[in-house]
């Protein structure tokens, strides 16, 4: 059992039993990474291609670290400083690379849409490790691991996802996918930092913090970005703070034992309270960026398991 | 000149709105003669449509400076094939067409290379930047029928006043894009769902609005006779009423595919569905084909764009805007008129009519004396689109692999066919 299409581009084209077989799996690399156990070689084998084409360390370092686990032979590009500034476009750069038969494609573009573009042109599996304001499907994932292993169930929650809505992918594939395994999802953000379609995509938009977190299970904080703080999109990062920042007052209004994610890296004092984020008995962003790396290693084992057979399939030696 | 004879031919008389079977003859490129029921000689229509000619705005060809995206004479044959015997062409150009000089070279160049009517508009600022209106009046003498920056927008109300009130004075037509540009700077998308989904940077439908509100306010301080190239909102759609209401000099127009496409036609980042405006919700399509059934947007056009695969081959956000339409543009058309929206009078008093008479252009009509530009198409006939035999250079068209219905059998321009279906270049 693995996944129906051949790349991992976004949580819309999931069925909630794909989402499952991949945390189930994610599940089990986790613990062996915990026992300190071998985690297997299903890269064997295979070479990943790490393609960044916008600044990131943490998403890179998870894809690295997941694809070595397995026994994959990885390789970092760092895209802004090759070929694109010598005019090469993407499709491109995608099919250079592709003539160097690449097994796993790991590709984060600044523009929505672009690594479907590339997807269509290249024989590897292709994951989406961020497009633009459009997804990132592994960090959903991610969280959504989090959730289950926290809360022991990944449906019927009320999960509230706060801030920057408008330009954050993380949000977008957080609401696809906890709401395909139907939980009650809320929005919390100024209506400056929320999409404009947002109300008909079956939430609930609050604008008010405490409002929005009214017994809540699961607080998912958003990263405000630097360049949206300077009077853009609001007046202040003081005011941010005090209106959406989520400290132990404003937290008071979920669950007792709500807990408290952000995808990182975080702004202390903008859009969450050190404190809070600190606090062993609410914050899981340290585990977070632990099960990151293991739903890396189940998503990329079960491409590389559907990139196998379709190569068998075809009489092509693996 | 040519003189001819066309009978069993269903008559498409925008003017009076009828459709009648009858004849037409023409003498030395003009229509001389109409009339109704069965006629023997001539060429036997076998029944098809016989209309006037379309009469396109805001065509764009790759000249001068991007000739490899379509020439004058690429655009001609594809109009040709359309059933488009009048191209009013745009200054958009690589190198604008802000100076007499240029448009003389246009005007060269087409008359060169195209078997149907070239009407070339100029810019109505200097490198279409907005700041120094051109020579608006030399421009008219050499034969522009209209001025209009392209899709940019005048963000200096006082240049733009000062234009108007110039083009005023010589009674020329000045063609705006609507769009409050601040608003829609950076927007591939119409705001709402569709747009928050795909996490494209969007526009509200205010802008549109704001855009036009802008320039009819001008308008009415000036009394410039002033045209909107495209009107694609619903938003939009009441001050336009209330400004021809209020007996201002306005007309606006509309392309077929804000007319027939809305917003989720996008899909999965399907560049060739790029377009400026960005195409709209299916609540704005509807209201604009409303507004073109009840008369208050008046043209449609093809907003004919030109784009190569290079620059269609990129991420949505970074990928060229606009999409070739000559070819599709009647076809897509009958849609319209296969839905039950639009009578095929009403049609093409939008398609011929309404143009040929708001720029000041002979033709749009089948009354005797006019010239002898028709489209004979086939309302009905059923196929699959391929881009591949576009005959335009640029193959960037949104209906691709899309069924059709209604297709063009011949164009005549002066009374001679410059397009059979089936037979390579008869011009």
């Amino acid at each position: 059992m693995g996944l129906r299409a051949r790349h991992l581009l976004g949580i819309e084209t999931l069925a909630p039993d794909e989402i499952l077989t991949l945390l189930d799996l994610a599940d089990t690399y986790a613990d062996k990474a915990r026992r300190r156990a071998p985690a297997g070689d299903a890269l064997a084998g295979l070479t990943q291609i790490n393609m960044f084409f916008e600044a990131s360390t943490r998403t890179q370092a998870s894809f690295e670290l997941a694809g070595k686990r397995l026994g994959a032979q990885v390789m970092n590009m760092a895209m802004s400083a090759s070929s694109l500034k010598k005019g090469e476009t993407l499709i491109d750069t995608a099919l250079t690379l592709n003539a160097m038969r690449p097994d796993l494609l790991v590709v984060r573009h600044p523009h929505s849409g672009a690594v479907n573009l590339l997807a269509d042109k290249v024989d590897s599996a292709v994951l989406n490790a961020g497009d633009g304001r459009h997804e990132h499907p592994t960090q959903a994932l991610l969280d959504a691991l989090t959730i289950r292993r926290k809360k022991g169930r990944l449906h019927r929650l009320t999960i509230a996802i706060c801030g920057d809505i408008a330009h954050s992918r993380v949000a977008r594939s957080n609401i696809l996918l906890l709401g395909k395994m139907e939980n009650r999802v809320r929005l919390i953000g100024p209506p400056t930092l929320m999409p404009s379609g947002a109300k008909d995509w079956g939430v609930e938009v609050y604008q008010d913090m405490t409002e929005g977190l009214a017994d809540a299970d699961v607080v998912m904080m958003l990263r405000l970005q630097k360049e949206r703080m300077d009077g853009a999109f609001i007046p202040s990062e003081r005011e941010y703070f005090h209106r959406y920042g989520l400290d132990a007052q404003k937290l008071s209004a979920a669950k007792p034992d709500a807990i408290v994610m952000h995808p990182g890296p975080m702004n202390r004092g903008v859009e969450i309270d050190g404190v809070i984020a600190d606090d062993i008995n609410r914050s899981v962003i340290q585990e977070q960026v632990e099960m990151g790396v293991a739903v890396r290693m189940a998503a990329m084992d079960l491409l590389a398991r559907g990139l196998r057979e379709a190569r068998a399939a075809k009489g092509v030696m693996a | 000149m040519t003189n001819a004879l066309l009978t069993n031919a269903r008559l498409i008389d925008p003017e009076a709105g009828t459709e009648t079977l009858g004849w037409l003859r023409i003498e030395a490129g003009r229509i001389a003669e109409t009339g109704t029921g069965a006629r023997h000689g001539g060429r036997d229509c076998r029944g098809l449509c016989l209309a006037p000619g379309i009469v396109d705005i805001g065509v764009k060809v790759g000249e001068p400076g991007e000739r490899h995206k379509e020439s004058f004479r690429t655009a001609a044959l594809a109009a040709a094939a359309g059933g488009v015997t009048t191209m009013v062409t745009r200054p958009d150009t690589a190198t604008p067409i802000d100076s007499p000089e240029t448009l003389e070279f246009v005007l060269r160049r087409g008359r060169d290379a195209a078997p149907v009517h070239i009407r070339p508009m100029a810019a109505l600022t200097k490198a279409r930047e907005g700041r120094e209106m051109t020579e608006i009046g030399f421009l008219m003498d050499a034969g522009a029928v209209a001025f209009s920056d392209g899709d940019r927008v005048c963000r200096d109300t006082k240049v733009l006043s000062r234009c108007m009130a110039y083009a005023r004075g010589l009674g020329a037509l000045v063609m705006a894009h609507v769009q409050e540009p601040v608003l829609s700077a950076g927007a591939a998308t119409t705001s709402g769902k569709f747009a928050a989904l795909k996490g494209l940077p969007s526009v509200s439908p205010i802008a549109e609005r704001m855009g036009l509100e802008r320039d009819l306010a001008l308008v009415a301080m000036t009394g410039v006779r002033y045209h909107a190239d495209q009107v694609t909102t619903a938003e939009a759609l009441p001050a336009l009423a209330r400004a021809k209401a209020e007996g201002l000099d306005v007309t606006a127009g509309i392309s077929i595919h804000h007319l027939t496409l809305n917003e989720f036609d996008v899909g999965d980042y399907r560049t060739f569905f790029k377009l400026k405006p960005p195409l709209r919700s299916e609540d704005d399509r509807v209201a604009c084909v409303e507004a073109l059934a009840s008369g208050l947007i008046d043209i449609i056009c093809s907003m004919h764009t030109p784009q190569d695969e290079e620059e269609k081959r990129r991420p949505f956000e970074e990928a060229a805007s606009g999409a070739v339409g000559l070819e599709t543009l009647l076809p897509a058309s009958l849609r319209l008129y296969h839905s039950g929206d639009m009578t095929l009078p009403g049609l093409f008093r939008a398609l011929s009519r309404n143009p040929a008479r708001r720029f000041g252009l002979p033709g749009g009509t089948l009354s005797e004396g006019a010239p002898a530009d028709f489209v004979l198409f086939d309302p009905d006939a059923p196929y699959v689109l391929d881009r591949a035999t576009l005959r335009s250079k640029s193959k960037n068209t949104p209906f691709d692999q899309a069924r059709m219905q209604g297709r063009v059998e011949a164009t005549f321009v002066a009374g001679a066919p410059v397009y059979e279906r089936g037979v390579e270049c008869p011009a």
